[in-house]
């Protein structure tokens, strides 16, 4: 099994992060893992993305032009990476902002409103956690015992105590995630 | 068994050095390699195995700061990046000619000048060439994984004390910032005062009344013990061509065609070689490890098999020289790369090979 993912959208928005604890979720069922982030002037308050790869065999290459999976969470990001899932893969985004709705009809297309469920939750901090627990639903790529090792790992133990906060956030995303016909 | 961690490049090559029982680390930051000196900041290493850690006010600085501490037989290294790395051409210049052991680590970036801070590998020239002046050689490890950026800080001071010489790591932006599995080494302890006056004879240790003093200089206005001084330089750098060489092949046992990339740029053929075959196109990979000295007599062999090859380099075309230099029979021989901080796809690596070499 390997699945070659991109996870795109604003700065701030905790990609690089929800890419990390992907790659620790990975480890923590013994696959291979590569985390390539965006590290250009735009993570400096514009666009970031990060590709992943998880494989149970040795990763060639971390960088990557089509992709299992996009995740897509700006109009910007979806303007470059809706194009480059693969014939067959996934799309899944947060409408929130999105003026110009996928239209591919050779890909699974799944929407998560991440942004606005994680504001009425009065928990913003957890969006990321929010759109990973969607993933995690409609592509069950890491299990969620692994999850919450790879969170605790991936967070400094200062942290640790917003683990529950998080793991609720994947669960209610689990629950809104919806296939857009 | 050492520790399992998920790090960055930077990170892994920060925390080796300090696991390898490194005693200075100075440097000045530059992107994309600034989480060397951050993690080492962060880990305060001073407080525990005593490396010091420093942030020196200028690259030339730094490189000097290193040569200091080589010069009394500790383990002492500096990393930067591109322009960073030009800026201390002349303390490596000066190290080779003095004989001094260092790492120094080089994430490139594009150039020339200040260019990019996105991945290049254009420096492969001023690292395998001799960037500074005068007749000398580093020897220059090129990882394509995080675990070899781990691992060659080890590989790099052994190297560098058995052969008295700079040895480069040539890394990237690519390997410098993405995160993958890496194993830790076990810590080893830094050497005592004791150790270092018993292995490394020639360190400035202070003279006791048993011996002459040890003079660590690059100057003799003396043109005959210069010349002297010279060939004895070139007869270490044919004993490191002899036993040091270190490449990797991957699929090149039925090969038709072959590509010849290290770093990044070797990952990226992989990927390109498993889409070829599944076109049906068998092609191989020849990973030069040591970029210097350069696996010459590996690609002859393999010339003689293949039907042709592409250096993949994120550059003009560099490495693509040697490679010529060393394949001795009529066949082809083409570069391809993207330049200026752009990284090209596997699928543009098999694209050209298909337009380069099997039909061109």
């Amino acid at each position: 099994m390997t699945e070659e993912i991109i996870i795109a959208g604003f700065g701030g928005q905790g990609v690089l992060s929800m890419g990390k604890i992907l790659a620790y979720s990975g480890i923590m069922q013994d696959q291979e893992v590569s985390w390539m982030p965006s590290y250009g002037p735009e993570m400096r308050g514009g666009t970031a993305n990060v590709t992943v790869i998880l494989s149970d065999e040795r990763i060639s290459s971390p960088i990557l032009t089509e992709y299992d999976t996009a995740i897509i969470l700006n109009q910007q990001s979806m303007d470059k990476f809706e194009k480059s899932v693969k014939p067959g893969g996934m799309l899944i985004y947060d409408g929130n902002g999105i003026s110009h709705h996928p239209e591919r009809k050779d890909i699974r297309i799944f929407r998560i409103d991440a942004a606005d469920e994680a504001a009425s939750m009065g928990l913003t901090k957890v969006f990321n956690m929010i759109v990973l627990g969607g993933y995690l639903k409609v592509n069950p790529v890491v299990e969620l015992d692994n999850v919450i090792k790879g969170l605790k790992k991936s967070l400094p133990e200062r942290y640790h105590h917003m683990i529950p906060d998080n793991e609720k956030a994947i669960l209610r995303g689990m629950e809104i995630i919806h296939a857009v016909e | 068994m050492g520790e399992l961690k998920l790090m960055k490049g930077n990170e892994a090559i920060a925390e080796a050095a300090i696991r390898a029982g490194v005693d200075a680390y100075f440097g000045y930051p530059i992107t994309p390699q600034s989480e060397v000196i951050e993690y080492l900041m962060a880990e305060k290493p001073y407080e525990t195995t005593g490396m010091v850690v420093l942030q020196a006010e200028s690259e030339v600085a730094a490189i000097n700061m290193v040569y200091g501490a080589a010069g009394t037989g500790k383990k002492a290294m500096t990393s930067s990046s591109s322009p960073g790395i030009s800026l201390k051409q002349e303390g490596i210049s000066y190290m080779a000619g003095a004989e001094l052991p260092c790492v120094i680590v080089n994430v490139v970036r594009g150039g020339p000048g200040l260019g990019t801070i996105q991945p290049s590998q254009a420096d492969y020239f001023q690292a395998v060439k001799g960037g500074g002046h005068g007749d000398y050689h580093m020897i220059v490890l090129a990882p394509a994984s995080v675990q070899e950026m781990a691992d060659f800080v080890t590989k790099g001071f052994d190297l560098a004390f058995k052969y008295r010489t700079p040895v480069m790591i040539l890394s990237d932006g690519l390997i410098g910032q993405m995160m993958e599995k890496v194993i830790m080494p076990e810590h080893t302890p830094r050497w005592t005062d004791e150790e270092i006056i018993e292995k490394w004879p020639w360190a400035t240790t202070g003279k006791p009344g048993s011996r002459e003093r040890n003079i660590i200089t690059s100057l003799d206005l003396d043109s005959g013990r210069q010349e002297q001084h010279n060939i004895h330089l070139q007869k270490k750098y044919k004993e490191i061509h002899e036993n040091e060489i270190e490449f990797e092949e991957f699929m090149c046992d039925d090969a038709d065609y072959l590509f010849v990339a290290y770093g990044s740029s070797a990952r990226i053929a992989q990927k390109a070689i498993k889409l070829g075959r599944e076109k049906g196109i068998k092609a191989g990979l020849l990973r030069p490890i040591t970029l210097y000295p350069f696996p010459a007599e590996a690609i002859h062999r393999l010339a003689k098999q293949v039907k042709g090859i592409l250096s993949l380099e994120l550059s003009a075309g560099q490495m693509v020289e040697d490679i010529r230099l060393s394949v001795g029979c009529d066949i082809k021989v083409e570069h391809f790369g993207r330049m200026g901080g752009i990284i090209h796809s596997p699928a543009e690596a098999l694209q050209a090979l298909e337009d380069k070499i099997i039909g061109g």
